[in-house]
Parts: C-alpha cells; sequence; structure tokens
C-alpha cells in the first residue's frame, strides 16, 4: 500500500525502470488524496430508554465528548414529554482522516407510560433525511458533493433483563429495520454473568428470527464468499453486550477505561469483560464504509423507488419496480 | 487487503491510547474499490497516420491494434468517420482497470472535412444521455459508465500550429469532454522547433478560447517537490509525444524506442519526448481527477441543459395533464432547438416518461 504523502516523482522514478509497469495502482492513491481532502461524514443514532448509558457508550466509542450530554446544560436534564430528535455534530480527525460525526439523540423514547407507536417520530427523521438527499440529488444544479444527513446506523439499546426481548423492542426494531442498519447491543452488560449473557443472547436471537428481523450485517446483503465468512462470525456474537465509561482507573500499572466495584474493575476495552472493543472495531475500524454504503445503496435507493412510484401506480394495479433487485417491504402511508 | 486492515489495527492499538480507529477509512474505501475495479475511457481523435494507436499500445503496454487492418487511400474516400471501441482488462499490483479506448477513424481524412466532429460529438453525448437515463431509473445498483473521460487530440508537427479543423475540433469538444491536445511524431521536430511550436500551440489555444484541461491548483500544503513537478508539467503543454510498439536496446538497455540510422529515439526518455509526463498525468496522478472532472462538469453541465429543455418542451407539448410550474428559462437559442429535436427522435416513449416523472414529481 503507497503511503500517504509520498509524492508520485519519487514513486515515478522507481518505477521507470520496471520495463513493462504502467503504474495504474497509482490511482488507488489518487483516491485516497481526495477522500482525505474531502473528509468523511458519518452519522450514528442511539435509541434506548433513560438510564441506559447511550451519552456515555458514544462517548467511549469516539474518545471524546461528542454525545448530547456532554454538550446540554441541566435545565435539560429532565425526561420529555414526546420523543425528541437531537442532532450534534463534531469534526474529529485522527491521523490526518477528518470526520464530521453526527449522534442523533432520542430522548423520550420509551421513556413515556404509553409508549404506542413510539417508533414514529424516529422513523419520520430517517425518512425526512433520505427525502432531503433525494431532492438535492434531482435539482437542475447539483452540488458536487451533497452532504449527507442519512443515518448510517441506528444502535438500539437493549435493557440487561436477561430474559427475551420486550415487546416494545420488538416493535421499534421490526419498523425500523426496513429503513436502516440496527446495531442492538445489550447495554449496561455488568449486571450480567458471562452464563446469563450468553442465554440472553440466544434468546434474543430467536426472538429476532421468529419475528423477521434483520439486522446488522444483513444475511441477504453479504456481497460474496469472503464477506459471508466474515459476517457470518459476526452474526453468531451479536447483540454484543457493552459496558461503557469515561473513568480511567489504574489496573495492573494501566491506567484502563473501566468500573470500579468493590468487587473488582470492569474494563471497557478487555474483551474477556465486555463486548465493546468488538463494537467498536465493527461500527469504526471495519465496517464503518460497508454500513454506508448499504445505507445509500440500499436503504436510500429503496425509498428513492418508493417516492418515484407513488405517483406513478400501475393501471392495471400491478405493484411498483423492485429497487436494485432488492424485494420491497410494505410501508405503511402514515409512516412517512 | 483485510491483512493489511488488521495489521494497521493491531500496530495502532499499541501506540496510542487515544486512537478510536476511523483512521482505517480510507482504507475500507480502498479494499471495496480494489474488489470492484475501475473503469476509464479514453478517447483519440486525430488524422490517420499521427501514431495514435501506437501511442496507446505504449501508454499502456497492450496491443489493441493487433487484427486492424488499413484501409487503402481508395478505400477511404468514402468512408465516413466511425467510432470504434476496444476495451481491455488490464491488472496491476492487485488493481484492476477496464480500460476503453474509444477510436475515431476517418477524422479529418476525407477531402471535404466539414463538420466531421459530429458523430463524435453525438458519441459523447450518447454516452451522458444514457448515463441521465440509468441514474433516473428505478433500478440503479450496476450502472455501467460509458462517458468518455478523457480525448487525446493529437495535432500534426508538421504545420506552423493549429489548423482551421484542430481549432473547431475542439471547440466543438471542449465543453464535454476533457481535451487534451499532444503534438504527435514529435521525433520530426528538433527541440527548438518544438519550443516554437508548443509556445505556438499554446498562444493559440487561449487566442480562440479553447478549453483544454486544466490541470488542477495544488494545495499550499503539498510537498515542494510535488509542487515543482506540477509546476512543470503545466508548463511543458501541449506534450509532444513519440509512441513505439518496438523494443530496442539502447545504452545497454532493452527499451521501447524508435531506431533510425541517426540514431536510437527513446519513447520513456524524458529529454527525447514528453511520454512520460504523458504517461505520468493521465494514469498515475490524474486519472481519478479526469474522472471526477467528466462527473462534476461536463455530465452536470449536459443534465442541466437536458433538464431545462425538457421542461420546455413539456410546456410546448401539453403532454401532462396536470399543469407544471414553469422554471424562468432563458428564450431557447439555436443550439437548443437543435438538441430538442435530437431528444424527439431517439428518446422512446418510457425512457422518455422515466425522466419526465421525475420532472413532474418535484417542480
Amino acid at each position: 500500500m503507497a503511503d500517504v504523502g509520498k509524492t508520485p516523482v519519487a514513486r515515478n522514478e522507481k518505477a521507470s525502470s520496471e520495463f513493462g509497469y504502467v503504474g495504474i495502482d497509482a490511482i488507488l492513491e489518487q483516491m485516497r488524496r481526495k477522500a482525505m481532502k474531502q473528509g468523511f461524514e458519518f452519522n450514528i443514532m442511539v435509541v434506548g430508554q433513560s438510564g441506559l448509558g447511550k451519552s456515555t457508550l458514544t462517548n467511549t466509542l469516539f474518545k471524546s465528548k461528542v454525545s448530547r450530554r456532554s454538550v446540554m446544560t441541566t435545565e435539560e436534564e429532565r425526561i420529555p414529554k414526546t420523543i425528541e430528535i437531537k442532532s450534534i455534530s463534531h469534526v474529529i480527525e485522527e491521523k490526518g482522516v477528518r470526520m464530521k460525526l453526527t449522534v442523533i439523540d432520542t430522548p423520550g423514547f420509551g421513556d413515556q407510560i404509553n409508549n404506542e407507536n413510539c417508533w414514529q417520530p424516529i422513523m419520520k427523521f430517517i425518512n425526512a433525511q433520505y427525502e432531503q438527499y433525494l431532492q438535492e440529488e434531482i435539482n437542475i444544479d447539483r452540488k458536487k458533493r451533497i452532504s449527507d444527513s442519512r443515518v448510517h446506523c441506528c444502535i438500539y439499546f437493549i435493557p440487561p433483563t436477561g430474559h427475551c426481548l420486550r415487546p416494545i423492542d420488538i416493535e421499534f426494531m421490526r419498523h425500523l429495520s426496513k429503513v436502516v442498519n440496527i446495531v442492538p447491543v445489550i447495554s449496561k452488560a455488568d449486571t450480567l454473568t458471562l452464563e446469563e449473557r450468553d442465554f440472553f443472547k440466544q434468546k434474543i436471537r430467536e426472538d429476532l428470527r421468529a419475528n423477521e428481523i434483520d439486522i446488522y450485517p444483513q444475511k441477504e446483503f453479504d456481497e460474496d464468499a469472503e464477506d459471508r465468512m466474515i459476517n457470518e462470525k459476526i452474526r453468531a456474537m451479536i447483540p454484543f453486550a457493552v459496558v461503557g465509561s469515561d473513568q480511567e482507573y489504574q489496573v495492573n500499572g494501566k491506567r484502563l477505561l473501566g468500573r470500579k466495584t468493590r468487587w473488582g474493575t470492569v474494563e471497557v476495552e478487555n474483551t474477556t469483560h465486555c463486548e465493546f472493543a468488538y463494537l467498536r472495531d465493527l461500527l469504526i475500524r471495519t465496517h464503518m464504509q460497508n454500513i454506508k454504503d448499504i445505507t445509500s445503496s440500499i436503504y436510500y435507493e429503496m425509498y428513492r423507488v418508493r417516492r418515484l412510484n407513488e405517483n406513478n401506480t400501475k393501471p392495471n394495479g400491478q405493484p411498483a419496480i423492485h429497487a436494485n433487485g432488492v424485494p420491497e417491504h410494505e410501508v405503511l402511508s402514515h409512516e412517512m | 487487503y483485510l491483512k493489511d486492515l488488521n495489521y494497521t489495527i493491531l500496530t495502532c492499538d499499541f501506540q496510542d491510547k487515544q486512537y478510536v480507529g476511523f483512521a482505517t477509512l480510507p482504507n475500507q474505501v480502498h479494499r471495496k474499490s480494489v474488489k470492484k475495479g475501475f473503469d476509464f475511457t479514453l478517447m483519440v481523435a486525430g488524422e490517420s497516420g499521427l501514431g495514435k494507436s501506437t501511442l496507446v499500445n505504449s501508454l499502456f503496454l497492450t496491443d489493441l491494434y493487433k487484427d486492424r487492418k488499413l484501409l487503402n487511400a481508395e478505400e477511404r474516400i468514402n468512408q465516413t468517420v466511425e467510432i470504434t471501441k476496444h476495451t481491455v482488462d488490464i491488472e496491476e499490483k492487485g488493481v484492476k482497470l477496464k480500460l476503453t479506448i474509444v477510436d475515431t477513424p476517418g477524422f479529418g481524412d476525407a477531402v471535404n472535412n466539414n463538420e466531421c466532429w459530429r458523430p463524435i460529438t453525438d458519441y459523447i453525448d450518447q454516452q451522458f444521455e444514457q448515463y441521465f437515463r440509468d441514474e433516473s431509473g428505478l433500478n440503479r445498483k450496476n450502472i455501467l459508465d460509458n462517458r468518455v473521460h478523457c480525448c487525446l487530440y493529437f495535432i500534426p508537427p508538421f504545420g506552423h500550429g493549429l489548423r482551421p479543423v484542430d481549432v473547431e475540433f475542439m471547440k466543438a469538444l471542449h465543453e464535454k469532454v476533457n481535451i487534451i491536445p499532444l503534438i504527435s511524431k514529435a521525433d520530426c521536430l528538433t527541440p527548438n522547433e518544438v519550443k516554437k511550436l508548443k509556445d505556438r500551440v499554446r498562444d493559440e489555444i487561449e487566442r480562440f478560447g479553447i478549453k483544454v484541461y486544466q490541470f488542477p491548483e495544488c494545495d499550499s500544503d503539498e510537498e515542494e517537490e510535488f509542487k515543482q513537478m506540477d509546476k512543470e508539467l503545466k508548463e511543458c503543454t501541449p506534450f509532444a509525444v513519440i509512441g513505439s510498439n518496438t523494443v530496442v536496446e539502447a545504452r545497454g538497455q532493452r527499451v521501447r524506442g524508435r531506431l533510425y540510422p541517426w540514431g536510437i529515439v527513446e519513447v520513456e526518455n524524458q529529454s527525447h519526448c514528453d511520454f512520460v509526463k504523458l504517461r505520468n498525468m493521465l494514469i498515475r496522478s490524474h486519472m481519478h481527477d479526469l474522472k471526477d472532472v467528466t462527473c462534476d462538469v461536463h455530465y452536470e453541465n449536459y443534465r442541466a441543459h437536458c433538464i431545462q429543455e425538457m421542461t420546455s418542451k413539456l410546456a410546448q407539448d401539453n403532454r401532462t395533464d396536470s399543469p407544471l410550474p414553469l422554471l424562468p428559462l432563458p428564450t431557447p437559442d439555436v443550439e437548443t432547438e437543435r438538441l430538442i429535436k435530437m431528444k424527439d427522435e431517439e428518446m422512446c416513449a418510457i425512457d422518455f416518461y422515466i425522466v419526465i416523472r421525475t420532472l413532474v414529481l418535484f417542480y
């Protein structure tokens, strides 16, 4: 792999002594340069009841204070009467790579007495981002690079009951998995023993299967055998049981992120303690681009086809055409 | 590449506690591109015998024209300008490139060359049109990009600058495709003659308002070496090139070259010609930008133009039931009228409807 910052001059001089070298692999370097200049965008939504550690986990994931709690004032601490959608953006940089990270929080979800249809405002928000992108795309005078506010990934926080999914969990994931990548996590997993954790995961996976809920990484979107192999390993482990923390403690001479109790210290990044590191690797280090690709090439395209077909029902009542070969899920009109 | 990815993850973990890991994003994007491969469409235009085929073979180390039959003069009299495509898959260091060369045999060869560029501009427009249709369609997963990313235009070295056909051709195409003019068969010129010709051509390009491909400006934070190379590149245009299909022995090495009684011309010798500069620019440093400019500028111009004239046509035709809010359009000029006529003949009903439906929905 070409080093970042190495000039084409040096490479060419070396290469011209290689007889029979055209140099087309240099296009990778050109792409990289451009991507580095432009920067990346990533939009992550967190959903779950109050107190499940959403903000802490987001901060832990990105090792900076990017969550809503870190920027809000104390007046906002009460539970809102309706679900609110709050977006906060930060530009973070690492090794020359700039990323505009947007964390979309959903305070009020699942906190009311009557939580019927609590997924609706969230669905509406997600579709509104698709709509905005579509509007930009069909403009006559299009921008060179459309700003991407589409939700790439939705982390759903499951409380660590240890039993099975609750009706609200199933309701939410069933509806939202049709429009966005859902990554469910078992939150505050430090209340479960390893056996309880395994049992809980199994039950959750069964519940998901029984309700035909497709979470990320979705089986039907595996591109080839290599992808499938990698993703099967992940599918055998999800949902990840996570613990978040922004406090450091001294453990065996090292300073680590963790939660200190009388009986021991839970190390957040220790994979024998919890699966935070796997979640981080999945979301950030290995599958971030894939998550974005699925959002843009599958969910967004599905939305676009729906929109285009809305005004074009065929005269003989035939259903609309499929987008990119992926069968269209039924969407009720009030969901838009 | 997954191996590389994992390696990066491991090394960084130890080094930096504050490391989140999204610095691997460029690698993740890479991985996808390497799997998919790249494509590039290059057009070559210029009269017969200016060394176009040889140059293409030299650039990409291919032999695309093995089975070509050259027409003799008689056969050429009635020949019109054709458009031919050759596609070749090249792989190097794990990177796959699907290269398409669009050739234009017959260009400028007739006695009367009036508007001989017409089939060429038509071809370029057709690719734009196809892409526009695909982009407006419902299944967008595997859109084929056949748009012409770059056009190498061969100027003969025998004259004293641009001829009328050169000027007219470039002006007909400069807003549709990235034009890179080349001085061909430069081995018949002395260094002084090359310099004079280049100055003359550069001057005329400016005087006639021809918009050839401009190299993007260097960022201020680029390394000095890069900036210097960039400057040299810009000052060297138009490139004076020589191509060769044969390998000769020169200075103890095997090189691509042309053997003359008075010496050996080495294609890759920078003091002999600008071939290396052209290759580096075309392939190693600016291929991606050529594609970007095609997408972001030429194609967008075409698209905007297309939508505008379709909207005005809608208003004229009253084909839709619902009243269409009119965009404030400038009065159609001669060029637009011509395009409107062209569109009518070419697009079939369903395709037209798909495009119009998009318009009707949102305007």
